[in-house]
């Protein structure tokens, strides 16, 4: 079993209409010095067996095609924690 | 942070023979050369950029022009115009003091390409195109074409561009009141996506984009610039998707209608308080096109200072901040000492606003970077004196014999048996659908004044509370009549906006029109757009309604397909009391059907030839517009004293369509009669035009029949309100409960 950690963030050029919501909020509530504040989306994926290139293949893929959406969005895959078999 | 040295006016003098990208940027050699030759020597890197953006066919109309021309030409005289073709919108007088200005604009290849995101950002344009007019916007409408309703390709694009209009029209608080959903396989990799808009005004406040009057500021605000949709505008529209590099493919633009909204209400308390010269929405090609078209629009020059342009990525060049497509964006000329107000109004509503430049005496448009002159251009040659192409067309030699491939001759049904089962089979079938799945989607009734709304036939809102002053609305197009005959098919469209716009009960004043078509390349494609053109500015002229403006896309096609000329055409109609509106469902049980016009053996391009037999060949039914405006008069009349209690245009599916629909929107069946001189098959499916079929109460019998035989118009009674079934007598009985399952079960088993 691993984790496996997919970052979903909007495209750089791309309008992001929340993170501006947030940023100008920030001030009002005392916070200051933040200038920018983009938000995106983070899945977590619990995967069966070995997270070998062949299963990052995989979450590349399903990634890329459906938890991502590519014409406006960017994402990262990145494997977090390798849970040993034998613990439980 | 190292740059080369920047590209100034100048600097271009100096360096006559650097190479610039032109053909990257969608111009063609001898337009590059037309360009040298203005300036009379290389352009700048931003000039380039909106040269290219400008010139490009989605701005400069380059193809089209020399045809949409005669729309001015022909126009018919109208006492309703106010302002007409060539502004933001045209604008109609409606009586009692207000004026209506409405347009239909495409965004069918962003939203292709990124469903949500292309529809929303699409309402979003045709919306801010009616606030630069003055007018408060009051509704919008849809007209969608998508592929095979059971590819799955349209399971992708359907969903995410009706929640993409849904949501950024529901978040401005404007109720969605109709439009269209077709479907067919020529449209699989060309999407449809057309949006309009409705606004409304006082005489007084009509304002037109100019800028007038030296020394006065040119205002930017909304939305900051960023670097989305980057030659959006050239590539959007000069190139099919086939040949589109990767890196050229349209970066899409992601809208916020919140922020639009602020839009709406701070430019309208800025108009209110009399504080703009002119105005003008940022679209298509962004800066580039709202300070050439207000400075050539007005009367002198215009400088601006592009480091004052609020950016949202401190690392764009000038040249991407002259092409960016931000959303919610907007451009005012303001008098020097009414800024000050211009600006406190924008913070009151928490819009960015910054002065950018101002107009000047000259007749120079100058844009300022850094210290440096980087655009010197005289603005009519960006904005208005760009390419016109005389592109060949030719009648394709397949015409003949799609023409001769008569659908009349297509086998009939022979038995009562066949006849029910085709029944059933139309009604049920994507395009004859109900599409209450998708129209449930939006929010109709919003702001309390919707008087008609999707299905009916068409939408109607009313403008003031204490007269009932309303307007309607409908769009139309039937691309599979376009491709048999263009100049009829056109002529269809608009006749069966008219008549929807006539059967609800208002009067049809004038008309906005989208026009997609394929590539202007190919002289079959330009032949139909030519021969749509020709056909509807004719029959624009005879029935008095001008075109008061529009919008052309072209390029819809994948390779070598065409999509099938499509031109979508939008009635406005003003009603005095929308009391008297008329309904689609039926009303009460007893009341008569009359069949309204003249029915002939007309099936080509029908709706039963496609279900039936998949077969699009033949002609279009005949058009009659005498006869259309005919047609509308006593179906106005009727309404307006109470003659009718619902009514129902005839057009794609024939009677037995109307029929049902209306059946099934009032929870009342109907028996029905073949009348003499008919056959049961062509009563139920020919396509016909200049038809509606009424309800009649029994009181209004005689009255009602007497002013069609005064005025010559053919009345035939074909039954009666009654009972929970569909019944044509003699031949076959549907019940209401299997009717409904048929024709609101498809849509949410293809799609939901």
């Amino acid at each position: 079993m691993a984790r496996v950690v997919v970052d979903v963030m909007l495209k750089p050029e791309i309008l992001d209409p929340q993170g501006q919501a947030v940023q100008r909020a920030l001030p009002r509530l005392g916070f200051e010095g933040v200038s920018d504040v983009r938000q995106g989306k983070r899945f977590e994926l619990e995967v069966d067996g070995p997270v070998d290139d062949a299963a990052l293949a995989r979450i590349h893929e399903l990634a890329e095609s459906f938890l991502a959406n590519t014409v406006i969005e960017d994402f990262t895959v990145k494997v977090e924690e390798e849970m040993v078999e034998a613990g439980k | 942070m190292s740059r080369t040295p920047l590209d100034t006016v100048e600097h271009a003098a100096e360096t006559p023979d650097v190479e610039l990208p032109w053909a990257e940027l969608g111009l063609k050699k001898d337009e590059y050369e037309r360009i040298v030759e203005i300036l009379g020597r290389r352009p700048t890197g931003a000039e380039l950029a909106m040269y290219s953006v400008m010139w490009s066919e989605h701005c400069s109309y380059k193809s089209s022009k020399v045809h949409l021309r005669q729309f001015g030409e022909k126009a018919p005289q109208s006492d309703a115009l106010l302002v007409g073709i060539g502004e933001n919108a045209g604008v109609v007088d409606v009586g009692q003091g207000y004026a209506v200005t409405f347009k239909v604009e495409s965004h069918n290849h962003p939203s292709y390409v990124e469903p949500y995101q292309g529809a929303a950002t699409g309402v979003g344009g045709i919306v801010r195109d009616i606030i630069a007019m003055g007018a408060r916007p009051v509704a919008v409408v849809d007209p969608l074409r998508f592929g095979a309703a059971d590819h799955p390709d349209t399971k992708r694009v359907l969903p995410g561009v009706v929640a993409g209009i849904g949501g950024y029209g529901n978040c401005l608080g404007l109720p969605n009141i109709g439009g269209e959903v077709v479907f067919d396989s020529c449209y699989q990799g060309n999407p449809l996506v057309n949006a309009g808009c409705i606004g409304v005004m006082r005489h007084e406040d009509i304002h037109l984009a100019k800028a007038s009057g030296a020394g006065n500021k040119v205002i930017l605000y909304g939305a900051r610039t960023g670097g989305d949709g980057i030659g959006g505008a050239s590539i959007l529209a000069s190139e099919t998707f086939d040949d589109a590099k990767p890196s050229k493919r349209p970066a899409v633009q992601v809208g916020d209608p919140f922020q639009e909204k602020l839009l709406i209400e701070c430019t309208l308390e800025a108009f209110q308080e009399k504080l703009v010269v002119g105005i003008q929405d940022l679209g298509a090609a962004g800066l580039s096109c709202a300070t050439s078209e207000l400075a050539s629009n007005g009367s002198g020059g215009m400088r601006v200072t592009l480091d004052d342009v609020p950016l949202r990525d401190s690392t764009l060049s000038p040249e991407e901040i002259l092409m960016s497509e931000s959303q919610e964006r907007m451009c005012a000329v303001v008098e020097p000492d009414k800024v000050d107000r211009f600006l406190e109004i924008c913070a009151k509503w928490d819009v960015i606003a910054t002065v950018i430049g101002e107009v000047t005496d000259g007749d120079r448009l100058e844009i300022y970077w850094h210290g440096g002159k980087i655009v010197d251009v005289d603005p009519r040659t960006v904005a208005h004196e760009g390419p016109t192409y005389e592109r060949p067309y030719a009648r394709p030699e397949w015409q003949d014999a799609l023409q001769a491939d008569d659908a009349g001759k297509l086998p009939r049904p022979e038995t009562s048996e066949e006849l029910r089962d085709q029944v059933l089979k139309l009604v049920s079938s994507p395009n004859q659908a109900s599409k209450s799945w998708i129209t449930s989607q939006y929010d109709h009734l919003v702001q309390g004044n919707t008087v008609l709304a999707e299905p009916e036939d068409s939408g109607m809102i009313r403008i003031d509370d204490e007269t009932g002053l309303g307007v309607a609305i409908a769009t139309d197009g039937n691309g599979r009549y376009a491709k048999l005959d263009p100049y009829t098919g056109a002529q269809l469209a608009l006749a069966e906006a008219y008549r929807n716009v006539a059967t609800t009960g208002a009067k049809p004043l004038a008309v906005s029109d989208c026009l997609n078509f394929g590539s202007p390349e190919d002289p079959a494609v330009m032949w139909q757009f030519a021969e749509a053109i020709r056909g509807l500015a004719d029959a624009c002229r005879q029935l008095g309604t001008p075109v008061t403006g529009g919008n052309v896309s072209l390029y819809n096609q994948t390779g070598e397909a065409a999509i099938h000329p499509t031109p979508v055409v939008a009635v406005l109609g003003v009603i005095d009391d929308v009391a008297r509106r008329t309904p689609v469902a039926f009303q009460e049980e007893g009341q008569l059907l009359y069949l309204l016009g003249d029915t002939r053996e007309e099936f080509g391009g029908s709706a039963w030839s496609q279900v039936v037999h998949d077969h699009l060949g033949g002609l279009p039914p005949v058009v009659d517009l005498e006869r259309e405006r005919l047609l509308a008069e006593i179906l106005i009349s009727a309404s307006r004293d109470g003659m009718i209690d619902s009514a129902h245009d005839l057009s794609d599916g024939g009677l037995i369509q109307a029929v049902v629909e209306s059946a099934l929107l009032g929870g009342k069946g109907a028996r029905l009669v073949v009348p003499d001189g008919l056959d049961a098959f062509t009563l139920l499916f020919s396509e016909s035009a200049g038809r509606a079929v009424v309800a009649v109460p029994r009181s209004e019998e005689v009255r009602f029949n007497d002013m069609c035989g005064a005025r010559g118009l053919p009345v035939t009674r074909i039954g009666v309100v009654d009972g929970d079934t569909v019944e044509l007598q003699g031949e076959f009985e549907l019940t209401l409960a299997e009717l409904r399952e048929a024709h609101e079960g498809t849509i949410p088993a293809l799609l939901a």
